[in-house]
């Protein structure tokens, strides 16, 4: 089966992007001349423009959408008004999580949820499980295509090329409406990189036009951005990737995301009961950061250790292009979560020192100014 | 790949691992194709200073960002030097992978050294990798 090409394909040939294989979506992890260091400081003191077009698109619409989003979601969904936007994960009833998302409200009768690329297909079909009268539910991710512009030159950037003043979009808010480069896009002030910056989305069919001119506007101060950034810079910021620090089997409150999970407001969700279990109890396993001791770098998956015994394992662990040093996130037994407690985290079968640590990743940059 | 340089006199594996003979002694590396696959390199796991190798063991691992590579003996002998400033600076590999070496290894059968390709045929190799 050959690979799936996003809207933008043509701009990661022409700027020659090393192309993989990403869950069926043929994308670039870097570019030549570039590479995912020089990606990643780009996006920190500049701006990195992102293909994010393989994301998944559900519009949920009818009278009832906001009690059947807030019956899928565990964020308190009567929280945003018009044209904000919420994050949020969606849980099983076992509060093991399905996927976390951006729930856009137009208006209490129309949503757009903005899902992982890797789940779309099954978020579709758990949405369409759970549905309830009065409610319709449609997969558009075909008729969408994504870019995020990040970093702090991002505004500046992309002001050039569109109609409406971008310091009305404030953090986590949209705009349904703006003319990018002379086409009415969707325009929120969102990202995955711990920077201020925008996602923008639009038809395929102007996609690459949208591209060129934020290259354009930009000029030096742009580069493309490939997957492997994309990772670093999120996980930098401890943002969650689903597969890593959360999936069916890691709840939201182990993975640290309590902030997003409204136990207290009247409403239920699915995964409320057990959630509410876990909070009152006290969740057995937490996320943790971890700086190294010994030399090695920690990386998703590899076992954590503490006097031989398996006590967890790493979540996401890499060397960090900011810090310039490896770091890591870990889901480890909860008494073992104290800052300071040393492990260790099994590289190539040998135990390799690190220890709980806490601040020691990026602040983001990204509060509403 | 026109930009993958191939460095001449040397010795190449199809692991893309340099040789060069310095008497009994032969110098080993990774090759611009390696390095320029790997990405980043920021982490180099050294071999041991005295421990023998066998042809096709493990002489070390490179890591970039995203990947994981092994770095496999072309020939048996005794480690006898590794390169410790490649654990400050790993990236030295990226900036020039012919200049900094990894491994010094002694050559226990010099008949193992047939078995390498020249620069030719290890350009002609790498322009045949399927992409």
């Amino acid at each position: 089966m050959s690979l799936k090409q996003t809207p933008l394909y043509p701009m990661h040939v022409k700027y020659k992007g090393k192309l993989i294989d990403f869950g069926g979506w043929e994308l670039p992890v870097q570019y030549e001349g570039m590479g995912i260091i020089k990606e990643h400081h780009m996006v920190r003191e500049k701006a990195g423009l992102f293909d994010v077009s393989h994301m998944g698109e559900v519009m949920i619409t009818g009278g009832k959408a906001e009690d059947f989003i807030q019956k899928l979601v565990t964020n308190d969904v009567k929280s945003i008004t018009d044209n904000q936007v919420l994050y949020s994960p969606m849980c099983y009833p076992d509060g093991g999580v399905v996927d976390d998302l951006l729930v856009y409200r137009y208006n209490t009768h129309k949503y757009l949820l903005v899902v992982n690329a890797a789940n779309t297909d099954k978020d579709f079909a758990w949405i369409q499980e759970n549905l309830i009268d009065g409610v319709k539910a449609e997969n558009l991710s075909p008729d969408y295509a994504q870019l995020a512009l990040q970093g702090p030159k991002a505004q500046e950037i992309l002001q050039k090329i569109v109609d409406v003043d971008l310091s009305t979009i404030k953090f986590f808010w949209f705009n349904p409406a703006v003319k990018v480069a002379g086409v009415v896009c969707i325009v929120s002030r969102t990202g995955y990189t711990g920077e201020d910056g925008f996602e923008i989305y639009t038809k395929p069919e102007s996609a690459v036009k949208i591209g060129e001119e934020i290259m354009k506007a930009g000029g030096e101060d742009v580069s493309l951005i490939g997957l492997g950034a994309r990772d670093s810079l999120r996980f930098e910021a401890k943002l969650p990737l689903y597969g890593q620090e959360i999936d069916k089997d890691i709840s939201p409150l182990e993975a640290g995301l309590g902030f997003f999970v409204k136990l207290k407001t009247e409403d239920d969700f699915i995964g409320k009961a057990v959630l509410a279990e876990q909070k009152e109890k006290g969740v057995t396993r937490k996320l943790v950061e971890l700086s190294m001791v010994g030399k090695g770098i920690p990386r998703a998956h590899y076992q954590v250790q503490k006097d031989g015994q398996e006590i967890g394992f790493v979540s996401t662990g890499m060397h960090s292009p900011t810090f310039a040093k490896p770091i890591a996130l870990a889901i480890i037994k909860a008494e073992y979560t104290e800052p300071g407690t040393e492990l260790d985290i099994i590289i190539r079968n040998k135990a390799v020192k690190a220890v709980v640590d806490k601040g020691i990743f990026y602040s983001k940059k990204t509060k509403a100014k | 790949m026109s930009e993958v340089k191939v460095a001449k006199g040397l010795l190449y594996t199809d692991d893309h691992e340099w040789v060069k003979v310095d008497g009994d002694k032969a110098y080993v590396g990774i090759s611009d194709y390696a390095a320029h696959h790997l990405g980043d390199i920021v982490f180099v796991e050294l071999p041991e200073v005295d421990s023998e190798v066998s042809l096709g063991d493990s002489i070390g691992v490179i890591e970039s960002v995203k990947a994981v590579a092994s770095v496999y003996s072309p020939i048996s002998g005794t480690v006898v030097e590794a390169n410790e400033e490649l654990e400050a600076s790993p990236e030295a590999l990226n900036e020039d992978c012919y200049e900094n070496w990894i491994a010094v290894i002694t050559i226990g059968d010099s008949s193992e050294l047939d078995k390498l390709m020249d620069d030719a045929a290890y350009e002609e190799f790498c322009a045949n990798i399927e992409e």
